[in-house]
């Protein structure tokens, strides 16, 4: 009579174990899914600075039609781009064309003062950190998440309910390689 | 080595806390038996010590706020300061917290909250001014790194733990003096034993507040650390963090609006220490709330 009441509390506590950990490999697999559409937010925001810069320098510096257009165009690929190699090439494209046009605007003291300019560089500062910290938590999250479905006890109850690994977020070539900055 | 470090700070102040605790239970339990306090007295201690330090938990905020004259920064003025504690969270997988700055030219920050849906992060405006993006970036990283690892939620264990032995420690006294609950047996023992006690008992009362104190700092140091290591884990750059502390070393500025309650949250430690130190004497140190700036910039450089 006591060893089957004691095999019963074994067994229940042996099912509340694993009903904690099921809900902890959830836990972790959704933070990883929402740590990567955060990085997508954030691009979406630098995305949306950068009009706005390319109208302020207009005001100051029209002629230098070519840096400008090359922003735009480059911004126009990131938009547009699907995948991740595609994207972090665009992202590469728009630091170095961006990085282009903050140098120019070293020649235009007016440029330079003006508030608006300086709120953008400093919200496009803010923002290329966001980005950088978004994919770095994103990688945190990857870590986490596929620690947990290798380590025993729990990679047997991971492989049960096809919790599969997840990849972490890696500078594709292009993006590895220095940034050029040329005149 | 970044990993290692803040699970080595982590390990060393749990054992901390469990040294602590276990030291205050023994108390408590000869408290009880030895000057006769009894299971009442020691809960009652308890009790209190608990409602004392409860309140300044909860509203940590709001107390530390208003004890540092501290004004809500402003998005668009303080555009810099926003951006970066925006970026950490993220970082952190935190909320972001309320954001204040302090009219003090002294370099100096602190974080505090009861969790991080409910923390706050203040800068001087010294600080702003002294520390470069990358240097700002690193203190604001350390007082994230608090309100991650509920520190202010630690240290109110600590505090407590402090007052229960000091209750505790108290109560014995005025057993002692006024005669508590005793054995009718006793009353006839008179002389040498009574004795006895009655100086163990009040050296006792002098000693364990101190003792207990002492291991309120020790781990009030100790996660100084842990906050160090895991600032460094956030932004995955040690030189900044170094770079800003070795800037504090330099700054001999004292923040005005600190006061003795309140240091132990800032970022260092901000009441005047001796003039052109190198080294406090080993007591001063043992009674500080923060490591040295030369051992943290120290630990740091190993990373």
């Amino acid at each position: 009579m006591i060893v089957a009441l004691v095999v019963i509390g074994i067994v229940v506590l042996i099912a509340i174990f694993l009903v904690f950990r099921y809900n902890s490999l959830v836990r972790a697999r959704n933070r990883v899914d929402q740590a990567w559409s955060q990085i997508d937010v954030q691009l979406r925001q630098r995305y949306d600075l950068i009009p706005n810069l390319v109208e302020t320098v207009k005001g100051y510096a029209a002629h230098e039609r070519q840096t400008l257009e090359e922003v735009v165009a480059a911004r126009q690929h990131g938009v547009e781009a699907t995948g991740v190699a595609e994207q972090a090439g665009a992202e590469n494209e728009i630091t170095q064309a961006l990085g282009r046009l903050f140098a120019l605007s070293e020649a235009y003291p007016d440029l330079k003062a003006n508030t608006n300019f300086l709120n953008l560089q400093e919200q496009l500062s803010g923002v290329e950190g966001k980005i950088a910290y978004a994919r770095q938590f994103y990688n945190d999250s990857v870590f986490g998440y596929n620690t947990r479905i290798q380590s025993f006890p729990t990679n047997a109850l991971a492989s049960m309910f096809n919790f599969g690994e997840r990849e972490y977020f890696e500078a594709e070539g292009e993006a590895r390689g220095p940034v050029r900055v040329q005149f | 080595m970044i990993f290692e470090a803040v699970r080595a700070n982590k390990r060393k102040s749990w054992l901390l806390i469990a040294a602590f605790v276990l030291t205050i239970v023994a108390l408590g339990v000869v408290f009880a038996l030895i000057f006769r306090l009894g299971v009442v007295g020691v809960v009652v201690a308890l009790v209190l010590a608990l409602l004392l330090t409860w309140g300044s938990y909860w509203y940590s905020d709001r107390i530390a706020l208003a004890m540092s004259h501290a004004k809500a920064a402003d998005p668009v003025e303080y555009a810099r300061l926003h951006n970066l504690v925006e970026g950490l969270c993220i970082a952190g997988g935190l909320p972001k917290p309320r954001i204040y700055v302090i009219d003090d030219p002294a370099p100096n920050a602190f974080a505090t909250g009861r969790n991080p849906e409910h923390a706050a992060v203040a800068v001087t405006s010294g600080l702003l001014e002294k520390m470069n993006r990358i240097e700002l970036e690193a203190i604001l990283a350390h007082e994230i790194s608090h309100i991650r690892n509920y520190d202010t939620l630690v240290m109110t264990l600590a505090v407590t733990l402090v007052g229960f032995a000091a209750l505790l420690a108290d109560f014995a006294f005025r057993f002692l003096w006024w005669g508590g609950p005793r054995h009718r047996d006793d009353q006839r023992g008179g002389g040498g034993p009574q004795a006895i006690l009655a100086i163990a008992g009040v050296v006792l009362i002098i000693v364990v507040p101190i003792v207990a104190r002492l291991m309120q700092y020790a781990l009030s140091r100790r996660r100084e650390f842990l906050a160090d290591a895991s600032g460094v884990e956030l932004t995955r750059y040690p030189p900044g963090m170094i770079s800003a502390l070795e800037k504090l070393r330099a700054d001999q500025t004292v923040v005005h609006s600190a006061s003795k309650a309140t240091a132990h949250l800032w970022i260092e430690e901000p009441l005047p220490t001796h003039q052109g130190e190198g080294h406090q004497p080993r007591l001063n140190r043992l009674f500080s709330t923060h490591p040295p700036l030369e051992e943290r910039i120290a630990v740091l450089r190993e990373l």
